[in-house]
């Protein structure tokens, strides 16, 4: 079987191979947002966490070659930045979202200005799995070569879930997230547990940038990110703060992105544009279908609001 | 792995303990809210504190608890002298507080909210081996709660059993509860004091709980403590005390207003009728299920129900806040659609639970707050828009003198004000003028004495002059001195409907409890 007798098939492998691809970024930044917003706080600074992500862990993969000690350099830059939100709001009468917008502008802007000199060189990229040995057809094999972070992603997902409900951690951070009295009352220090949290999330977000530069096919660039940061965030309210929802919406946000370039695949370049604007007007739609004028939205942390 | 041992870091001594507070005081900014107060509890009795609003008896437990730092005075747990600064101190050594407000996490379940509250929490949570330690310890109790139910599932009731067994499950030596039975049924009240005393009498705990309710002080407590603006009134036997012995140490030589008189009969004409009214929660569940009722004029309908069945809903949609999802409500015979012009039209006034949060806009000064019915007409506005803030002013003026509003002016803002007098604010804007229709929900909550007399005398005014009045209240006493006519709501509906007169406590109780 050659690749184009494979036909319309195409589309639907391709759309999958699009949904592992892109949805990566998502999946991080949104399970890292999950765990911030859990404690209580909105972080919508992870765009620039990202960037950041994706400039030092791309800087640091050229550097000492080795990718993975970018994927952790990504993640600690990605912490700092989280502790950076989380102490600033820990002062009174400071709005996180406030502070997250403005840390979304210093990170963009930083790694900018830090990594000029990393726009040239080739640095080393992270390893694939090529779960389609078992085919003949390039087509399947590349749709099934399936990036490493991704499957630590798949695994980390399910994992969040069951550490919320079965860790001293996962506890109290729900705690303190939903109820500040029964944080006070229990005697836990509510600044220091958003802290660890916001910190935990900015990792993420790191690690999630660390994906954009050093997988496939991987270079640094000032146009790389398109907004995954923010509209991962918007993913955790869509996903209502389950981690494993996080990972199907993820998946389903990635899929919708590839829909245009895998019809464009076979021909069907008709609408192009119409279709890259897919996974927006799907978020879009969801909302208004799940959204109630009489209820508010269930699963949302108690403390988290707009008006502090 | 250890099981079930609530709380190691306690002394290896179990059972009651006692309890003294020498000399404290506390000062916030300009206002002395504890001036040299001592507290004496024994161990294994039962101690009411009583007082009157802002006597400091909130303030007083809470230093103890090591929620805020006294400025004098000193904290003996078994006659060892211990600085507490902070909860977990106070719970290492085995006192634990039932708050006021609701100190459970309403995303999780009753079981999840119990074992978060020990202090030795593993980090990785076996579920099987803490269900088994939860219902081995539930069998020891007269009630139970759902353990798997959420708590923000829960009923205003069951949430405070939760707080109070959560207590009990931690082996608390000491337990302090700040009005513990304000959401309970009578019978649930009891139900709840009387396993406390028998702990007591069993030498397994000592309670101190705040309290206005002098029935549970002569049912329950062996001994009382009272507190008057900050300082020590008096303390004593339960059994060498009178009620008025009582309430004159809360009171001190302050004279009540005599009860308003009740004048004139209910008219014939229905103000306002209600009719298969059903209306949704925050969370889309149905939260009043089928209610109808009539208000004649000149005449209180008292709502009686524990809190949570479904009277805020009601409230708010007769107060136009929330969507009606069918059913009706009018006004004179005509349709209410709840906009401003139909309130106007009808003389329709609202005083809501909460003034400050439901009828106020904290940040806006008292004369504007007190001119939001009518601020865009004559003599506040001219043609409508131009507003005149001396109007304003003075309108103001007169109704902070003729309901004893206390504000710094009519300038200040609202929100700086104390319950009280918001809630004086709220009523002199609602009932100022002519008043056709009312509707109260829990009117005097957190008020002192000598303002709940003042705040039943203006309600009833509002009746003798012929409004229809509503009135929704936890307080059986309140609603027995007022209503004409009484109806007790619960899960949602109407259960139980008479005249004052052949009310009896006991039935409306059990009605209030769904049986």
């Amino acid at each position: 079987m050659s690749g184009d007798l494979l036909g319309w098939w195409g589309v639907p492998l391709a759309v999958l191979a699009g949904a592992i691809r892109v949805s990566t970024p998502f999946l991080f930044v949104s399970l890292g947002e999950c765990i911030t917003e859990k404690s209580g706080r909105i972080n919508l600074g992870l765009e620039g966490t990202l960037v950041m992500g994706a400039m030092s862990g791309y800087a640091v993969s050229y550097l000492s070659g080795s990718p993975w000690l970018g994927v952790l350099a990504a993640g600690c830059a990605g912490a700092v930045f989280g502790i950076l939100h989380a102490l600033i709001c820990s002062l009174p009468r400071v709005n996180d979202i406030a502070v997250g917008i403005a840390l979304m502008l210093f990170g963009i802007g930083l790694a900018f200005f830090l990594g000029k000199p990393f726009i040239q060189p080739q640095a080393p990229n992270l390893p694939s799995i090529p779960f389609g040995w078992w085919s003949e057809n390039a087509q399947v094999r590349d749709a099934l070569r399936v990036n490493a972070l991704f499957i630590i992603g798949v695994i980390l997902a399910p994992f969040l879930l069951w550490a919320f409900r079965n860790t001293r951690w996962g506890l109290i951070l729900r705690t303190v997230g939903d109820s500040a009295d029964a944080a006070l009352a229990l005697g836990y220090a509510i600044n220091r547990v958003r802290m660890f949290a916001t910190a935990s999330g900015g990792f993420l977000a790191g690690v999630g940038g660390s994906f954009l530069s050093l997988s496939y096919p991987g270079s640094w660039s000032e146009g790389l990110s398109s907004g995954q940061g923010i509209t991962a965030v918007a993913l955790v309210i869509f996903a209502r703060w389950n981690p494993m929802l996080c990972f199907w919406a993820s998946l389903l946000f990635g899929g919708a992105a590839a829909l245009g370039p895998a019809l464009q695949s076979v021909g069907i370049t008709q609408g192009y544009y119409l279709f890259n604007a897919a996974p927006y007007m799907l978020t879009l739609l969801i909302m208004i279908l799940t959204c109630s004028r009489d209820r508010t939205l269930a699963g949302a942390p108690g403390e988290l609001g707009v008006t502090r | 792995m250890v099981m079930f041992v609530p709380d190691p870091a306690a002394p290896p001594a179990t059972g009651a303990v006692s309890l003294e507070a020498l000399g404290m005081g506390k000062q916030f900014g300009a206002l002395k809210a504890l001036d040299d107060v001592t507290l004496k509890v024994e161990a294994g009795s039962f101690h009411a504190l009583l007082g009157e609003n802002g006597a400091g008896k909130s303030t007083l437990v809470k230093c103890i608890m090591g929620y805020y730092t006294p400025d004098q005075g000193q904290v003996m747990v078994g006659n060892h002298e211990q600085p507490i600064s902070s909860p977990r101190m106070a719970h290492n050594l085995g006192l634990g507080m039932v708050y006021q407000h609701f100190t459970l996490v309403p995303d999780m379940t009753v079981a999840e909210n119990l074992v978060l509250a020990r202090t030795d929490l593993p980090a990785v949570i076996d579920w099987k081996a803490e269900h088994a330690g939860l219902e081995a310890f539930f069998a020891t109790m007269p009630f139970r709660v759902p353990l798997d139910r959420k708590v923000s599932a829960l009923a205003a009731g069951e949430k405070q059993k939760t707080e109070i067994l959560k207590q009990l499950y931690l082996k608390r030596r000491f337990l302090i509860l700040d009005e513990p039975t304000s959401v309970l049924t009578p019978a649930e009240a009891d139900e709840v004091l009387g396993l406390l005393r028998d702990m007591t009498k069993a030498g397994q705990l000592t309670v101190l709980t705040i309290t206005h309710k002098f029935r549970e002080v002569f049912a329950f407590a062996d001994n009382v403590t009272v507190l008057r603006r900050g300082k020590f009134a008096g303390s004593g036997k339960v059994a060498d005390l009178t009620a008025d012995d009582m309430a004159k140490m809360m009171m001190g030589e302050q004279k009540l207003p005599d009860p308003a008189p009740r004048t004139g009969v209910p008219g014939e004409a229905t103000r306002l009728a209600i009719q298969t009214l059903n209306v949704s929660d925050d969370a889309g569940n149905p939260a009043v299920k089928g209610i109808s009722l009539q208000v004649r004029a000149g005449e209180i309908l008292g709502i009686a129900g524990v809190s949570g069945n479904g009277q805020r809903e009601l409230v708010e949609a007769i107060a136009g806040q929330r969507d009606i999802k069918d059913g009706a409500i009018s006004l004179h015979g005509q349709s209410f659609d709840g906009s401003r012009k139909a309130m106007k039209q009808h003389k329709l006034s609202c005083l809501p639970e909460e003034p400050l949060r439901n009828a106020c806009v904290a940040k806006m000064s008292v004369a504007e707050n007190l001119a939001f019915r009518r601020f865009d007409e004559e003599p506040f506005a001219a043609g409508g828009w131009w507003l005149k803030p001396g109007a304003f002013k003075e309108a103001a003026r007169q109704i902070i003198a003729r309901y004893r509003v206390k504000t710094p002016g009519p300038e200040a803002a609202i929100g700086q004000l104390s319950g009280g007098n918001v809630q004086r604010a709220v009523l002199g804007r609602e009932i100022g003028g002519e008043v056709n229709v009312l509707v109260a929900a829990n009117p005097c909550f957190g008020l002192d004495f000598a303002a709940v007399a003042d705040i039943h005398g203006q309600i009833m005014a509002a009746r003798n002059r012929g409004a229809a009045v509503l009135l929704v209240s936890e307080d059986l006493d309140e609603l027995f001195e007022l209503s004409d006519r009484i109806a007790v709501m619960f899960s949602g509906r109407i259960v139980y409907e008479d005249a004052i007169g052949n009310a009896d406590l006991t039935v409306i109780g059990r009605h209030m409890a769904g049986h």
